[in-house]
């Protein structure tokens, strides 16, 4: 048995440090290190609520506006108003493009470089993934980029700057769109789009996101040859085929979503778990572990009873991160989980078939991509430039509440409870905690230490195995423990 | 003109990533390309670069011995030194030792040091509240000079930690210093009293902005989405923030007031302990406590009392509106 410390492992948002034990070739056991604590939720009690709009986008600058999105609701449910429709039309838009510029950020930027390394020169497609995605060097990473700035102009109109905005509040938008700035937002939208159709996907969006299974998709894949011109998201599905990630970093199979992007009655996507069978969420049945982190030893509580005391010294602890648990059961979140609960015939056939691993997880982030964008210009057509973007509410003196809402990531929960005016508890559990989590007091290890055993690891090809399986999650780490 | 190389070493300490994130929101096309045509070679970055683990362990050892030269050091996030001035609330993963240490021994090498971010700069964000981290920034302390590094530390060309305060940080703010750098055009003259750069840092977030004619009238927004001016009532300081946002605007067209909230003063040291709810304007007897910095007090509230009575129906109806209520009137503009 051989034990390897990886770090710093980049690449991802924050510090991550993954500790393997290698025996034959592969993974035996993982644990995840997430070595950075701040404190945010120290730093939040005792402040006025509405404070937490400018402290918790802080918290990350890569899910900023998720952050904003979640205390902006948690403080809504505590203060009793609701966004009129503008407002939350607004909203959405910001969480949205957020979460698609991530999602793009993680293929071009964070994980198809991988495939670009020299471990891989033999391989037929290397040439073209080299020339492509090599870090910082391939064609994409410029093109990529720019369209993504220009894409990120929508939060110059929307919310001022991104990122970190106080323009999500909890009676709605701080920034009213006027008639000219719809347009421009229409545009915006249709330049984003044409990137993604000629440049990632090759193809209309709406075809994209009408394919129904993985034996459609391979169809789709096969529609043109892949070459330079053929798109990219091509080039991973024959780079995916012929390395078969799919038998790389399946974790638990059960997955969870709070549900996406808010409407009047619902989420756009809808909230639930999946297992193999759809269950509605039972929000009071997550709890959160705290015997593996460096954390004064608790039982495991519900977030709104939560607290967060460090204890550096703690023996047998190796993470800040928290265990997050739903119902005692380790899960899985990320677009993958939002599109499996949501029923999207090829999220379901993908995780049917192989359960979640690095290729279900990277086709359902660009799935989403393509399901996305379509919303967004209607959500933006429907904006009425006149009609109220926020409604008054005022700070109450005892009140609890919780925002729960769907970053790129995943799942993001904040728990707020507000005594004589000020904030008495703050909780954040955030995507990555759930994913990266720590085992817990019965040992169970989180859903990365799951997905990394059996995982090739050695010289050569072997060597990029483990990198694969952890950026196919998409970490962030400075919200995990935040 | 051909530049020199520069070797450029970007490492993330107690912070959230945000001002890389901004800085790949730049509206130069491929920032990172055009840094390296100013000769600016980035060693590793841990967001962008390809060398992950023992790879990537392999420069930072290089540059922290001085094996591989460093021309420039950007740090981004604050320095973490709790618990006990241990510095084990963040360990450089892979390494064992803490950030707090790789800092400090890669800056005795470096021939700059930029702190990217307000955290990096002076503590920002992450040294709210009680500071549980111990956070700090490698020349100050909040307001207080010393931070990590010390107050006499001096870089090997003889300048102080250059602070790009900004939480985030503009992209122009990081470009343009670094490419000023590597030109060998940046020296001590171009930094103002709390080591920012002149060149943004000598403008106040009040320059451009587009509420200025709700400013001279005192025409105040009430709640968020009105259009009217966020000094009197929203928490806006803009008068007195030190940065060039509204006149080089923010992915594309936005900077903060133009998103309809306050200006939070971020590239100040202490921005993050305002001694009063960020979105609230603190007000004694009515009047607004910090006004503009160099104005007497009793001129801006007579000229406040004048303007306000002076208010047009169209300024004072529109300011706490969120959409024109009162166009301006339309007046002949020839004699024909």
């Amino acid at each position: 048995m051989t034990r390897i410390v990886v770090g710093p492992f980049n690449r991802v948002e924050g510090d991550l440090e993954v500790a393997l034990e290698v025996e034959d070739g592969a993974v035996r056991s993982a644990q995840v290190n997430s070595p950075l604590f701040r404190g945010f939720e120290q730093i939040l009690a005792g402040k006025a609520p509405l404070d937490a709009l400018a402290l918790v986008p802080r918290i990350c600058g890569i899910c900023s506006v998720a952050q904003s999105a979640a205390a902006a609701q948690a403080l809504a449910h505590a203060m009793g108003v609701d966004p009129p429709e503008n407002g939350r039309l607004a909203s959405n838009l910001v969480l949205a493009a957020e979460n698609l510029a991530d999602h793009l950020t993680h293929f071009y930027l964070f994980f198809m470089p991988d495939f670009a390394r020299r471990q891989y020169a033999r391989r037929r497609w290397f040439p073209l993934a080299e020339q492509r995605f090599q870090a910082m060097r391939g064609s994409a990473s410029a093109e990529t980029l720019d369209a993504r700035a220009r894409f990120l102009e929508l939060m110059g109109i929307l919310a001022g700057k991104w990122p970190h905005t106080l323009a999500l509040q909890p009676g709605g938008s701080s920034r009213p769109v006027q008639p000219a700035e719809k347009v421009q937002l229409f545009v915006l939208l249709r330049a984003f789009r044409n990137f993604l159709e000629r440049v990632v996907f090759g193809d209309e969006l709406e075809r994209v996101g009408a394919i129904d299974g993985l034996s459609a998709l391979e169809a789709w894949r096969d529609e043109r040859p892949v070459n330079a011109q053929a798109s990219d998201f091509r080039l991973f599905l024959e780079i995916a085929a012929d390395l078969d990630v799919s038998r790389l970093g399946r974790a638990t199979d059960v997955f969870l979503s709070y549900g996406a992007y808010r409407q009047a009655a619902a989420t756009h996507f809808a909230a639930g778990v999946f297992d193999g069978a759809l269950h509605a969420l039972e929000e009071p049945s997550i709890s959160e572990d705290v015997s593996h982190a460096w954390l004064v030893e608790d039982a495991p509580r519900h977030p709104a009873e939560g607290a967060t005391r460090p204890a550096p010294d703690k023996p047998g602890a190796y993470t800040w991160c928290k265990a997050p648990r739903l119902g005692g059961r380790v899960v899985e979140v990320g677009a993958l989980a939002r599109q499996v609960v949501n029923g999207h015939p090829l999220a379901r056939d993908l995780v049917f078939r192989a359960g979640g691993n690095v290729f279900s997880r990277v086709v359902a982030r660009l799935l989403e991509l393509a399901l996305v964008v379509p919303e967004m210009e209607r959500w933006a057509m429907s904006l009425e430039p006149g009609a109220p973007f926020c409604l008054s509410a005022t700070e109450p003196d005892d009140a609890t509440g919780a925002g729960l809402v769907e970053a790129a990531r995943g799942s993001l929960g904040h728990w707020l409870v507000i005594r004589r005016g000020r904030i008495n508890g703050y909780q954040i559990v955030a995507p990555t905690t759930w994913n990266f989590s720590p085992r817990d007091a019965a040992g169970r290890p989180g859903a990365l230490e799951q997905a990394l055993v059996g995982t090739p690891a050695g010289e050569g090809e072997a060597e990029v195995a483990v990198q694969h399986v952890v950026r196919s999650f998409d970490p962030c780490m400075v919200c995990t423990v935040h | 003109m051909r530049t020199p190389g520069m070797n450029v070493l970007w490492v993330q300490s107690g912070g959230c990533g945000g001002c890389t994130m901004s800085l790949l929101c730049s509206a130069v096309r491929d920032p990172m390309g055009r840094l390296a045509d100013a000769g600016l070679n980035l060693l590793w970055h841990p967001s962008l670069s390809e060398a992950t683990g023992a790879e990537a362990l392999a420069t930072l050892d290089a540059c922290a011995s001085g094996k591989m030269p460093l021309d420039i050091l950007c740090v981004e996030g604050a320095v973490l030194r709790g618990p006990n001035g241990t510095g084990r609330f963040h360990v450089l993963s892979g390494t064992g030792q803490p950030m707090m240490q790789w800092v400090r021994r890669l800056a005795e090498r470096a021939h700059h040091v930029a702190a990217v971010g307000t955290c990096a700069a002076y503590g920002g964000m992450t040294s709210a509240g009680a500071n549980p981290a111990d956070a700090c920034g490698l020349q100050y302390d909040g307001d207080t000079p010393g931070g990590l590094l010390g107050v006499t530390w001096r870089d090997r060309c003889g300048l102080p930690v250059i602070n790009l305060a900004g939480c985030p940080t503009h992209p122009a703010w990081v470009m343009e210093t670094l490419v000023a750098l590597s030109l060998g055009s940046f020296g001590a003259a171009d930094l103002d009293a709390l080591g920012r750069p002149r060149s943004y840092a000598d403008q106040l977030v009040h320059h451009g902005c587009p509420r200025n004619e709700f400013y001279e009238f005192k025409a105040s927004a009430e709640k968020p989405s009105h259009l009217g001016c966020l000094m009197e009532n929203m928490g806006c300081k803009a008068t007195q923030a030190h940065a060039d946002c509204n006149t080089r605007l923010w992915n594309g067209s936005g900077s903060c007031l133009r998103g309809g909230y306050a200006c939070i003063n971020c590239t100040a040291p202490g921005f993050e302990e305002p001694g009063h709810a960020f979105a609230l304007t603190p007000k004694i007897a009515g009047i607004p406590i910090g006004l503009p910095t160099d104005m007497p007090k009793a001129w801006f509230v007579a000229l406040a009392a004048l303007s306000k009575s002076a208010t047009p129906r169209r300024v004072r109806e529109n300011a706490t509106a969120d959409h024109m209520i009162v166009p301006p009137p339309i007046r002949p503009a020839g004699r024909k």
